[in-house]
């Protein structure tokens, strides 16, 4: 293999690419299915054929984002057994199980209840007909929890045993899987489906204002996506303090690498604005901030739900102490120590491998018994200085505060819009509140996307914690294949994209001439 | 009854096929769904994603020790 690290950068862009294509679609799908099926339930309920049309309509966007979409994930699995196939095997049934479950429950739902929700009018009963949309956005919102379960063991690994024989780590509790890490990041993506989708409808029934088509249609439409939208961002704003939570117990690093936070303090702030020094290390005395706004206490809340929390940085977990709750200083592991004690890992599956190798039992045992007691940081022994156990902090803390602050805002956009669409006809002349409307629509996935970013670099250079790191998750490829289909991947996922964009727009400029109110077809 | 079960599968068919040949939008979708997976299941996936371990050895056991190998040797 050539140049490794230029393997595992190739294959960290490509790997972020796709994640970051498929979630385009997602959360769309999360929410959108959901809106659908409101209408869908208000129209049955009401028997009004302007529900029908709305339904409709949105289920016609609903659609094309769901057909561009489909498969996308799939690329994802793909670069797994080509590009990370160490990681692959590594992981063994505790990442397959829940994918083949995924796997599973995705076909089924969408062979059947998408079908029947797109084909099915007048072929089935009403009743079966909303009942397979209902089971659309359910069968999705299932679908997400074995990914994001997936994705939460590798940020907090539990529920398994490493068998150095078959070199995996093997289940032996699936419960475990369901940690507080991956309940708060399943209901923290779902809910931001929502979100993102409220802000979708809103933009696009905005456009029906500006253009004053179909307006009474426009505004019904704002109230549904607007209340599901509101919803889904409080809640996902209540599971992100959870996520907090969870990410100070467990990857305090994380935490610290999104707070731009170097050395610990009690009562911490928590910046609201800022840019990060890139000058400064775990290690110099340089100010951790070129300029910063703070808020008082924010981040000691944030971390621990207690204004008097200490929260430790970089320089402190590196070094290995913090302060407890009653304020005592307690020494946890340095980095340095868990250097050492991961070569210790790897030395004694080393002797392993030599002992199996003699057929030696005795030898066998022994080595396995020093693999288990210095396996909590296998990962560690790859690297040669504590540098590299530290997640990039600029991009964390700059990805964190888009994320955060374009959430506030959308706070905000939610509660305009639905003050604005009920207080009479206030959205529909206010021409500059429908171009706010409009133009804020992509900056929705901005926010979405930036959270995924926070999750992903926040966690390196790990792609399981603590246990196996990107370089070593590697397969041995050549890194010219990888940027090869690196760029592929960005030209196909352009080309589809524009094609999807192009689709929708056509398709809302060509519904919006005809009568929503009546046009059921 | 029996005839009444017997003819499932074909009014399954047919509530696929009248939806498939009904679509207006979906026409083009379905092109580009088709196309889009010609790409990356057979292109994509047969010449530049094989799954490495599947591909280059035949048991568990030689995948493991190949593992062992690799993550001993990095």
């Amino acid at each position: 293999m050539d140049d490794l690290m230029t393997v595992v950068d190739w294959s960290r862009w490509q790997f972020a690419l796709t994640a970051i294509y498929h979630w385009l679609f997602v959360p769309l799908t999360l929410g959108l299915s959901l809106i659908v099926a409101v209408m869908e339930s208000i129209y049955l309920k009401t028997k009004s054929e302007k529900w029908l049309a709305a339904t409709k309509f949105w289920m016609t966007l609903f659609g094309i984002n769901f057909a561009i979409g489909i498969a996308t994930g799939l690329i994802l699995e793909f670069e797994f057994g080509t590009n990370w196939s160490n990681y692959s095997w590594f992981v063994g049934d505790i990442f397959g199980a829940p994918l083949a479950i995924e796997g599973l429950v995705a076909f089924f739902i969408e062979a059947t209840f998408v079908a029947v929700m797109f084909f099915g009018w007048g072929k089935v009963s009403p009743r079966f007909h909303l009942v397979s949309t209902w089971m659309t956005w359910f069968g999705a919102s299932v679908s997400a929890l074995w990914i994001l379960v997936a994705n939460a063991w590798m940020q907090y690994p539990v529920g398994m045993e490493f068998d150095p024989a078959q070199m995996r780590n093997v289940m032996n509790n699936f419960w475990e899987l369901f940690s507080g890490i991956a309940v708060n990041k399943y209901m923290h993506a779902v809910f931001s489906g929502w979100a993102l989708s409220g802000v979708f409808v809103i933009g696009v029934s905005a456009w029906f204002l500006y253009k004053n088509r179909n307006v009474a249609f426009a505004n019904r439409s704002i109230k549904v996506g607007g209340w599901i939208g509101l919803i889904g961002l409080l809640l996902t704003m209540w599971t992100g303090d959870g996520s907090a939570v969870e990410v100070t117990k467990h990857q305090p690093m994380k935490l610290a690498a999104m707070e731009g936070l170097y050395h610990g303090k009690q009562s911490a702030g928590i910046v609201a604005a800022g840019i990060v020094n890139p000058n400064k290390t775990w290690n110099n005395d340089e100010d951790e901030y070129l300029f910063d706004i703070t808020v008082p206490y924010g981040l000691s809340i944030l971390a621990k739900h207690d204004v008097n929390a200490y929260v430790p940085g970089i320089s402190d977990i590196v070094k290995g102490y913090t302060i407890n709750e009653n304020g005592d200083t307690v020494n946890t592991v340095s980095y340095e120590e868990r250097i050492r004690q991961g070569k210790l890992a790897h030395e004694a599956l080393r002797a392993y491998d030599t002992a199996r190798a003699r057929q030696d039992e005795a030898a066998m045992d022994s080595a396995v018994n020093m693999l288990r007691q210095y396996y909590p940081y296998f990962g560690y022994g790859y690297f040669d200085s504590v540098e590299e156990a530290i997640p990039p902090v600029g991009l964390t803390f700059t990805s964190f505060r888009i994320m955060v602050i374009l959430g506030s805002y959308f706070l905000l956009y939610y509660i305009v819009a639905l003050l604005a669409v009920y207080k009479g006809d206030w959205l529909e002349k206010q021409k500059w509140l429908q171009w706010i409307a409009m133009c804020s629509v992509p900056f929705m996935w901005l926010c979405s996307e930036a959270g995924w970013i926070v999750a992903e670099v926040g966690r390196q250079p790990w792609t399981v914690q603590d246990l196996l790191p990107t370089k070593a998750a590697i397969s041995e490829i050549q890194s010219g294949s990888v940027i090869l289909t690196f760029w592929l991947f960005a030209l196909i996922f352009t080309v589809l994209l524009i094609a999807e964009v192009n689709i929708m727009v056509k398709q809302v400029k060509k519904r919006s001439l005809t009568n929503l109110e009546t046009d059921v077809h | 009854m029996n005839s009444g079960i017997a003819r499932i599968p074909r009014r399954i068919w047919n509530f696929y096929y009248d939806g498939f040949r009904e679509m207006t939008v979906g026409k083009t979708l379905w092109i580009i769904i088709l196309v889009k997976l010609f790409i990356f299941f057979v292109v994509m996936k047969f010449l530049f994603f094989p799954n490495i371990l599947k591909r280059d050895y035949d048991t568990d056991e030689e995948r493991a020790d190949h593992v062992r190998t690799e993550l001993l040797k990095k």
